[in-house]
């Protein structure tokens, strides 16, 4: 019972990071309607953004959030000029390889400037009792970490009048240009703060596991299966995929090899493609 | 004239001849990996085999009995950029290119098992240096000799602590990084708890680079062992650790390999404490003369002091000599011993003064199965050490076998 509670508040701990990290992804798809292949990148951006804050200004993870989600937006902005604007409306192919070519950039000079060895940043905070389980402060605060980007993020998209522009694009670009909306700047705006979020996960994922520059794949890898699971196109229902998916891997773990549930949440993701495309909270 | 001619080249032929084979070196050949994953290691091995050119070289070389003289060693080596095809390639230009008299294997198990094929075909003595592998030496080699101690009594030593230090244990957890040498490792291990009478109510391997470690620890937690050992190599056994501390595991022995012999296991803090491992050599060891001489073998070499001596005079990092550099310099040494025995280069006769040896260097006993697993490392014995806090600093200390420790074992439940 004990080992049960525990793996639902690990589950749902490393839930919520899963989420915020697949958050960006679903964003970028539901506003720009382009699949971005360079998110893992970014994550790992945001890993090595925290890990150098942290060894040369001393800034904890969790206040490093902010200078790399402002570096990231504006890197974002810049490569939607650069790079994205031109495949904007093509096919598929040409949007998956330009997203990844900037993957391959990113990968490529970080194994040259960062090598492959994997480096951590160790806070040396006490684990807090939770019932009768002992769960690392660093998760805690990473959890509410999560909790508050997701919350800023709904307020940004409800409550601004960019975020309204942005759900309008998303909506009908070309409606949305009619009412005087710069498509352009929105699309800019949207694809920085997607991959900025990528970024923000990546810091989150620094402060509790070790990582490379390669590490962000795996992650990248998760939110596919979470975009799905919660909905393509809607970034919270990420949150809840996320979730569903730190559970599935927590519980399940229990009672079968750790190995074999990669395979599991593999079927997960065909058995939804099959019986509800769409995802938990997507719109048909 | 054609009978001047043919006295010509007659002459000419021995003059080559004689040239050819007046032989002014022993030439050792190796691979190190200077680039790719395995660099750190290697290089530390690599330092090891510096010192003994150094130590044997400022001798005047070693004495060889049929030529009458001292022959200093010469290396002639390659960066294998840690990739067994560049390990096939250059071990094969080692021998037939630059006419190496001797091999030294590259860095690791997986690198040795290629170089070993390539000095097999050739019928070149190697001595195998960071490689624990016991699959190497089941497959009827003949000239492959091995310095570490081999896989299969890699963590056997953790069992005995545990019974040591809590004669009631009853219960193993085996969690380990799903490559070769932990995998043998680890089954090694597995059927040694059973046959003390042990459970071992876990053993389940991780994929390599994994880096969360909940859900195993959620597991172990449920199954309530009294030891958890296994690991891999630095970073996940690092993490491993880490993640243990911080979920609180409340048992009496947490045994990993390879991270917590590397100076850096320090990194994160409290949680390396009372954590054991496995090590082949730790600055400490207590080899010397009289060891050699209750075991009733001879002793060879320089000492322990003095290896830490020229280890710190190289690497100018102040750091203290791990076992990787030290296996580097035993290696160079057992190679000179041979060769003295042997009082000639002739293969066939070093490899019998190598098959004859039981010797006991800085480095520890060294003796060679002559059986089935011809080759294999059988004098060699694993030492234990243990991160304890000593004037309030982490160290790592000595602690398992007990004629060899520098402190006491303690529980990991210290901790808590």
């Amino acid at each position: 019972m004990e080992a049960l509670l525990a793996a639902i508040i690990t589950g749902l701990l490393l839930g919520m990071v899963y989420g915020l990290a697949a958050v960006g992804l679903n964003l970028i798809f539901g506003v720009l309607k382009i699949i971005n292949l360079s998110h893992g990148a970014f994550i790992a951006l945001g890993m090595f953004g925290a890990y150098y804050l942290f060894q040369y200004f001393g800034l904890i993870p969790f206040v490093s959030v902010i200078p790399v989600f402002v570096v990231i937006l504006i890197i974002g902005i810049l490569l939607y000029f650069i790079a994205i604007r031109r495949v904007m409306g093509r096919q598929e192919l040409s949007t998956l390889l330009i997203t990844y070519s900037i993957s391959l950039i990113i990968v490529g000079l970080g194994t040259f400037f960062f090598t492959t060895n994997p480096r951590s940043i160790d806070i040396p905070w006490e684990s807090i009792r939770i019932f009768s389980v002992y769960i690392p402060a660093t998760r805690i605060v990473a959890l509410f970490l999560a909790i508050i980007c997701t919350f800023l993020l709904y307020l940004f998209l409800y409550k601004t009048w960019i975020g309204k522009a942005v759900r309008a694009v998303s909506m009908n670009r070309v409606a949305a240009e009619y009412m005087g909306v710069n498509s352009h700047v929105i699309l800019a705006t949207s694809f920085g703060i997607g991959i900025g979020i990528a970024a923000i996960a990546g810091v989150v994922i620094a402060s509790i596991f070790p990582f490379t520059i390669l590490s962000g794949g795996v992650y990248e890898l998760k939110s596919f299966v979470i975009c799905v699971l919660g909905g393509l196109g809607n970034p919270f229902g990420a949150i809840a995929g996320g979730l569903i998916l730190g559970l599935v891997e927590s519980v399940l773990s229990l009672k079968i090899p750790v190995g074999i549930v990669p395979f599991i949440e593999f079927i997960l993701l065909v058995l939804m493609l099959l019986v509800k495309p769409e995802g938990i909270f997507g719109r048909r | 004239m054609r009978r001047i001619l043919t006295l010509f080249l007659v002459l000419f032929l021995a003059f080559a001849i004689g040239v050819s084979y007046a032989k002014d070196s022993i030439i050792v050949g190796f691979t190190m990996s200077k680039t790719g994953k395995l660099n750190a290691e290697s290089d530390e091995q690599f330092k090891g085999l510096k010192i003994w050119e150094k130590y044997v070289n400022t001798q005047g070389g070693i004495y060889v009995k049929s030529l009458g003289k001292k022959l200093p060693v010469k290396f002639v080596y390659y960066d294998d950029e840690s990739s067994k095809e560049r390990v096939q390639q250059l071990y094969a230009r080692l021998i037939l290119n630059d006419k190496a008299d001797f091999l030294i294997s590259p860095y690791s198990s997986e690198l040795t098992a290629t170089a070993a094929i390539v000095a097999e075909q050739h019928k070149k003595i190697m001595l195998a240096i960071g490689s624990a592998s016991d699959s190497i030496f089941n497959k009827g080699y003949r000239h492959i000799f091995q310095l570490y101690t081999p896989a299969s009594r890699y963590l056997t030593g953790a069992i005995d602590m545990l019974k040591a230090l809590n004669p009631r244990a009853s219960k193993v957890a085996i969690v380990y990084e799903q490559t070769n040498f932990a995998t043998d490792v680890c089954k090694a291990a597995r059927d040694y708890a059973l046959s003390k009478g042990l459970k071992v109510v876990l053993f389940e391997g991780y994929a390599p680079g994994t880096t969360d470690f909940t859900s195993f620890i959620n597991k172990i937690k449920s199954l309530q062992p009294d030891a958890v050992i296994g690991g891999g190599h630095f970073a996940d056994g690092q993490t491993l650790a880490k993640q243990l501390y911080e979920q609180r595991v409340k048992v009496d022995v947490v045994s990993l390999l390879v991270a917590p012999s590397v100076p850096e296991f320090a990194q994160i803090g409290k949680a390396a404490l009372y954590v054991t491992a496995p090590s082949q050599w730790e600055n400490g060891v207590k080899y010397n003369e009289k060891a050699a001489k209750k075991l009733n073998i001879p002793w060879y070499g320089p000492s322990v002091a003095w290896f830490v001596k020229e280890y710190k005079a190289i690497d100018r990092s102040g750091k203290e000599p791990g076992y990787h550099a030290a296996a580097g310099l035993a290696a160079g040494l057992v190679l000179q011993r041979a060769i003295e025995t042997a009082g000639t280069l002739d293969a066939n006769a070093v490899k019998a003064a190598l098959e004859k040896m039981d010797v006991m260097t800085f480095y520890g006993r060294v003796k060679f199965d002559t059986g089935r697993f011809y080759g294999r490392q059988i004098g060699h014995e694993m030492v234990y050490l243990q991160w304890q806090l000593k004037g309030g600093k982490l160290e790592k200390l000595l602690v398992w076998p007990p004629e060899a420790k520098e402190a006491n074992l303690i529980s990991y439940k210290k901790n808590f």
